[in-house]
């Protein structure tokens, strides 16, 4: 039976891993390749390596980061940021990434999820979203949360499954950070709407924050950063505790 | 004596390569033809559509070469599909060295009410002691990204369920092959990987 996955997360500035507490704090805490094969090495499904360098220097920084993770990881992994065209994506394919995420990128082009898809396949093409709720409306945000745009989550989710997203990855900005669980009511929501899979991602601080995502939340994969980077939950003890629980994942 | 990925049109060549550069297997990857016929294995990897790839390998001749290999050829993923006789992908007659049917997935077929397609994540194999997959995987996850799948056939050696049951692996003669990613599926792929590596034909 098809597992549900457990993806760390690597938040990636200038090579060095680091973490966002709601996106703006920032503090190093290792070397992404060494974390990553760890991760890979404790049970990790899948990784996901987000980088947030703003220089000028940042594509041939990631491309060379990406083609050492790949070399060392035995598990797929994603790569996003900065994407934003075809050259882009295929730099980190040939470097050995096996997805891409497309966020911001994507919502002022929607047309790249097509140029994409069309490229590279959907398996490729993994949606990253990040919306915020208020006044009962999902709101689509880009720039790590800062700047809102005029696309709604359900409609934009559905739409970059229809352009040919792979699976959509929804950060709540309500949640991240928070460590109060996942945002599972538009988790489901998106889930039952959409034929593609759901990653879960923004709120994760218990292990049982993971099991209602699973459940309630019906999500396909839950994504976390800190509360593995900083030891709060192993990834083995997560997967024992959903196992005992009747979760299916990979042991 | 080399291992030979065929290069072509396809995504996930490096990563193949890279996973037995870490297994410590000497190899080479390559469109040519004598190079491929003259390796000491083959693996014929791929990520992309059955048509247009299919097309690829006919104008470049591989669509002869490859089902006349002698040595043993590991076809994964979609190597796997095109091994096969025909894809509903793109309603494709592939290289027809497996006389199985390449199918894709319907949502909501079957037992379950399962409706994600592509399946993408890891998956358990059973039935695996009819060919090169080690007996002692039986049961364990390996990684899966893909719409179509192969159905049962004799040459399954090893069964997946997702939807419905179809093959995981098959085999015939010098011919092995994987619809999942071995070189993806952490230390289950790398004993699979060598497995193959192993196999005398």
């Amino acid at each position: 039976m098809l597992a549900k996955r457990i993806i760390p997360c690597l938040d990636i500035k200038d090579g060095q891993t680091v973490k966002g507490v709601n996106f703006v704090e920032i503090k190093a805490v290792g070397d992404p390749v060494e974390l990553g094969a760890l991760y890979a090495e404790q049970g990790a499904d899948e990784l996901v390596f987000l980088d947030i360098t703003a220089s000028h220097e940042k594509r041939k920084t990631l491309v060379d980061l990406v083609r050492r993770i790949a070399r060392n990881i035995n598990i797929p992994f994603t790569v996003g940021g900065g994407v934003t065209e075809i050259a882009d994506a295929d730099a980190l394919l040939s470097a050995g990434a096996d997805k891409v995420s497309v966020n911001s990128a994507a919502v002022r082009n929607p047309n790249l999820i097509n140029d994409l898809a069309l490229n590279f396949g959907k398996q490729f093409v993994v949606c990253a979203i990040d919306a915020r709720l208020a006044n009962d409306c999902w709101t689509v945000t880009v720039n790590g949360g800062r700047i809102p745009t005029d696309k709604e989550l359900f409609s934009w989710a559905k739409e970059a499954e229809n352009r040919g997203a792979g699976e959509i990855l929804f950060t709540s900005m309500n949640h991240d950070g928070t460590k109060g669980g996942f945002a599972n009511n538009a988790l489901c929501m998106l889930s039952e709407s959409l034929s593609i899979p759901i990653i879960a991602s923004g709120g994760a601080g218990t292990m049982e924050h993971f099991y209602d995502t699973f459940t309630i939340g019906k999500a396909d994969a839950g994504l976390a950063a800190s509360i593995f980077h900083y030891k709060e939950i192993g990834i083995p003890e997560l997967k024992a505790y959903l196992h005992e629980r009747g979760i299916v994942v990979r042991l | 004596m080399k291992t030979v990925i065929i290069k072509y049109n396809a995504g996930n060549i490096n990563s193949v390569e890279n996973a037995l550069i870490r297994l410590g297997i000497d190899v080479e990857i390559s469109a040519n033809h004598e190079t491929i016929a003259s390796a000491e294995r083959v693996i014929f990897p791929g990520v992309g559509e059955a048509s247009t790839t299919m097309a690829h390998l006919r104008s470049t001749g591989l669509d002869l070469l490859i089902p006349s290999l002698k040595q043993p050829v590991l076809g994964i993923c979609l190597g796997q599909q095109l091994m096969c006789k025909h894809s509903e992908e793109g309603d494709t007659d592939c290289l027809g060295i497996f006389d199985v049917a390449v199918k894709e997935f319907v949502a909501g077929d079957g037992e379950t009410s399962l409706t994600k397609i592509p399946q993408i994540g890891w998956n358990t194999i059973t039935d695996v002691y009819r060919g090169f997959i080690p007996n002692e995987l039986e049961e364990k996850y390996v990684y899966f990204v893909h719409s179509f799948y192969c159905e049962l056939s004799d040459y399954t050696v090893a069964t997946t369920n997702y939807i419905l049951p179809y093959s995981a692996a098959l085999q015939k003669n010098n011919f092995f092959s994987t619809q999942f990613h071995p070189e993806k599926s952490g230390v289950v792929g790398e004993a699979i990987i060598k497995s193959f590596i192993e196999q005398k034909f």
